[in-house]
């Protein structure tokens, strides 16, 4: 039997990655793909914690969680989408009029 | 085991984020997440989580990354990444991920040692079943309203050019 503390283990070296492809990578597709790793440490994490309370919400919790990510990569993309047509590129490097 | 499974799993989900960062070829990365999410349902299933893990393959490993290789589709980039030459972001991305690495494991432990470990909770779909459908019913409802206008926002934004 596997101790619910591994599962949270590998949340956060999960979450970890998440974070340093965020900062590491350079256009927002990837980008917004590191967010979605983060979400799924995120939930990694919640299930973890409700088996070790021994406890069926967290699973209904984490449902709701993927549903909700659904919804906001929808939204992303499309926003991403938009970007592109505008400039013509997702670049982060490229995207800095708001630089002082 | 359960070890054997829980490892060989785990390591198709960080490698899959590993083998993201290091490549720059979108749609690589996009498949590479395929992978990684695909071994996260395996996880949730060692978890005891079955209606979680079917739930993770078909929506994240099936329809959203799908979604994302649709996109990358649309912005049809010819020419890969051009590698970089500031290795300073890199550097302190990395390292800012190390302290939040040491921040998590350290909760993590504080929260699980002194835990009983190995309590089975019972692979019960018909409880999770009761939760979402008399405790939790109206988030559940409120779910399909937010699905919907995510659909409508979606086609606003994306939708075809208004004419000027």
């Amino acid at each position: 039997m596997i101790p619910p503390g591994a599962f949270f283990g590998l949340a956060a070296l999960l979450f970890v990655l998440g974070v340093v492809a965020f900062f590491v990578k350079k256009d927002l597709l990837t980008q917004f793909m590191a967010v979605e790793v983060m979400l799924n440490a995120g939930n990694l994490a919640i299930l973890a914690l409700s088996k070790a309370a021994v406890r069926a919400e967290g699973q209904a919790l984490v449902l709701f969680i993927i549903t909700v990510a659904a919804a906001e990569a929808v939204i992303g993309l499309a926003i991403i989408v938009l970007v592109f047509r505008a400039r013509k590129s997702i670049r982060t490097d490229d995207l800095k009029e708001l630089k002082g | 085991m359960a070890w054997i499974i829980f490892i060989v799993l785990s390591f198709l989900c960080l490698g899959g984020v590993v083998a993201m960062i290091l490549s720059r070829n979108q749609a690589h990365n996009a498949l590479f997440l395929v992978l990684s999410f695909a071994g996260l349902g395996g996880i949730f299933g060692l978890l005891e989580a079955p209606f979680a893990a079917v739930v993770q393959v078909l929506v994240y490993a099936g329809a959203i990354m799908v979604l994302f290789l649709f996109a990358i589709m649309m912005f049809n980039l010819r020419r890969p990444e051009p590698p970089d030459k500031k290795r300073v972001q890199a550097i302190l991305g990395s390292g800012l991920g190390l302290v939040l690495l040491a921040q998590l494991l350290l909760a993590g432990f504080r929260a699980f040692s002194g835990r009983p470990t190995g309590v089975s909770t019972g692979r019960d779909v018909a409880r999770l079943g009761q939760l979402l459908f008399k405790d939790y019913l109206y988030a559940f409802e409120i779910t399909s309203l937010l699905i919907v206008a995510a659909l409508v926002g979606a086609l606003a934004l994306a939708g075809p050019k208004e004419r000027e």
